[in-house]
């Protein structure tokens, strides 16, 4: 087993009274697809955010290889690698697909103090956005503006956007929320292609899709972690069929 | 497709640079204030339309740099240009530098009221101390020297192109920047700060490069005022002073350049036709500006957009 990328010990977040990810501890290792799915308001969302940066953790720690990431802000986290996309769609809707990504790609050099020489005379950063572009599909689609793409187009843009910063670590909240079968299928099939040699962390809802893409699953309810383990030993895990997956839901697999 | 402004400002720079040849001293004194406050349009468009950071305090580093200016001047001879003029513009930036680190951890309605805040107390500060001439302000005799031969910033006509320099300096010079990867950012964090963030970029840095940019173009806007009234007053910082600039970018078209030099040129020139019919002018400027936002709400830059409209379908556009 390789060294994990990034490892979450004990997190842990309070919104007030309420616990929204309560001790949970997961390990993501490289080149593999860890599926966390639970129900509506199991923490999900509140745990990407904690690894990304997006939300400091109340307790708990968070490590990416041998650095301790758990007070660093999103950006920073953002400069070593860790890329994420988002629930709800979330680019730059009046900016065209390309310009999504090269803005993306910009943000891992060094372009603060460059204020003269167009950005988009920025060769390396052009091709980096039109390979993300290339990978997902949207080659043909760069020229438009975020916009006025179809929910599917723009979900596979977060995805490009995300890889055009070429990062070790994926964070996907539920890439395909919303999606239709065909643009599922899709996705599903770049993620496998993704998960070559990237680490991604996948919460999502479409089991078919989990269950297709996940090497490791985390089954969270109410904040906490339920069951984490191989796909099939979760499959077979009676507490989870009671708690979430439900006797239609696991007999249909 | 946005079509393109560049004939426009073609046009423009010719206008500008012919202007003196058939203007009466009137329209030349006229035309080189608007100027200078195109000059001001520009550095809230950097922050307003661009970077979408709403100042409501952009006066102040307009009228410090002013104040620097006045205070800098020695009480008879001509000041050195190469000498006040960097020290205003340092004067400005500082403050921005100062503010910005402060004002920029809030976003939102909360920036808009300590952006005010801080201007008020810059204006209280001139205003209430004899630092000056405290309310009464402070006379400078004579225009500043830029020590060029054959150059006197005396001569109206000189100093409207010294002015008319300075606007193409500014505007060439917020072109080139918007369009560099910094510019890009800039905008950016104008249409989504949290995806910016998401990416990688420490967005409050670029908030605060352009803030204390924006001021320190906004104090050379306030340098060549004072240079050219040869008087600085409080006013010069108060929040309408503020209000007024920020009313000229909305009326011009907020993010674009064009538009901000616009929109001083129309407020302007509208405030002297309207105060021509009526003492009440600004009840005819206010009324003038509701309908241009109902009517425009890109501005009267919007006008050029809407021209081209009929003739999408023809050239068969994305009709996404």
């Amino acid at each position: 087993m390789t060294e994990p990328v990034l490892v979450a010990t004990a997190l842990g977040r309070r919104f007030g009274g309420l616990v929204a990810v309560d001790d949970v501890s997961l390990s993501l290792a490289p080149k593999t697809v860890h599926a966390v799915i639970g129900p509506n308001g199991a923490g999900k969302s509140t745990l990407i955010n904690l690894l990304s940066g997006d939300l400091r953790p109340s307790t708990g720690t968070i490590r990416l290889g041998a650095l301790d990431i758990t007070h660093w802000p999103s950006h920073r986290i953002a400069q070593h690698g860790v890329a994420r996309s988002f629930q709800h769609t979330n680019v730059f809707a009046a900016f065209s697909a390309f310009e999504n990504c090269r803005l993306a790609a910009q943000s891992h050099h060094r372009n603060f103090n460059r204020w003269l020489k167009p950005a988009d005379r920025y060769d390396d950063w052009n091709a980096a956005a039109e390979a993300a572009l290339a990978i997902v599909g949207l080659a043909a689609r760069s020229g438009i503006t975020a916009a006025a793409m179809s929910h599917g187009e723009r979900r596979a843009l977060e995805i490009a956007m995300a890889l055009a910063t070429h990062p070790a670590v994926l964070l996907l909240d539920e890439p395909l929320a919303g999606m239709g079968p065909e643009e599922s299928t899709h996705i599903v099939a770049l993620l496998k292609r993704l998960a070559a040699d990237h680490a991604i962390l996948l919460v999502e809802h479409d089991m078919d899709a989990v269950f297709a893409l996940a090497d490791r699953l985390t089954v969270m309810v109410n904040g906490r972690i339920l069951a984490s383990g191989e796909p099939e030993a979760i499959r077979a895990n009676a507490e989870v069929q009671r708690a979430y997956l439900g006797t239609e839901a696991v007999s249909a697999l | 497709m946005k079509r393109s402004l560049l004939p426009w400002l073609v046009v423009a720079a010719i206008l500008l640079l012919l202007f003196p040849a058939v203007a009466e001293k009137f329209y030349l004194q006229l035309v080189t204030k608007i100027m200078i406050l195109s000059i001001f349009a520009l550095s809230l468009d950097l922050l307003v339309g661009y970077t979408g950071l709403v100042s409501l305090g952009h006066a102040a580093y307009f009228g410090i740099a002013a104040y620097t200016y006045a205070l800098a001047s020695p009480a008879t001879d001509p000041a050195s240009v190469w000498l006040t003029l960097p020290l205003a513009l340092a004067a400005s930036a500082a403050a921005a530098l100062l503010v910005g680190a402060l004002v920029l951890r809030t976003s939102g309605v909360y920036f808009i009221m300590v952006t005010l805040a801080f201007a008020q107390m810059a204006y209280y500060f001139f205003h209430d101390t004899r630092i000056a001439g405290g309310s009464d302000g402070i006379y400078v005799n004579t225009r500043p020297d830029a020590l060029v031969p054959g150059v006197d910033l005396a001569n109206d006509l000189h100093f409207y192109y010294f002015v008319l320099a300075a606007l193409a300096v500014v505007f060439a010079l917020l072109a080139i920047i918007l369009r560099s990867p910094f510019g890009r950012a800039l905008q950016g964090i104008k249409a989504n700060e949290h995806r910016m963030r998401a990416l990688g970029f420490a967005t409050l840095r670029y908030k605060l490069a352009a803030f204390v940019l924006a001021g320190t173009i906004a104090g050379l806007a306030g340098y060549l005022a004072a240079a050219k009234e040869g008087y600085v007053n409080p006013e010069m910082m108060a929040w309408h002073q503020s209000g007024t600039v920020l009313m000229m970018l909305i009326l011009g078209g907020m993010g674009t350049l064009l538009g901000a030099v616009l929109g001083a040129f129309s407020y302007v020139l509208l405030q002297e036709w309207f105060s021509a019919l009526t003492k009440h002018w600004q009840l005819l400027m206010g009324v003038f500006i509701v309908a241009a936002v109902l009517l425009l709400p890109q501005g009267l830059i919007g006008l050029h957009q809407l021209r081209m409209k009929p003739r999408l379908p023809r050239t068969g556009g994305d009709r996404d």
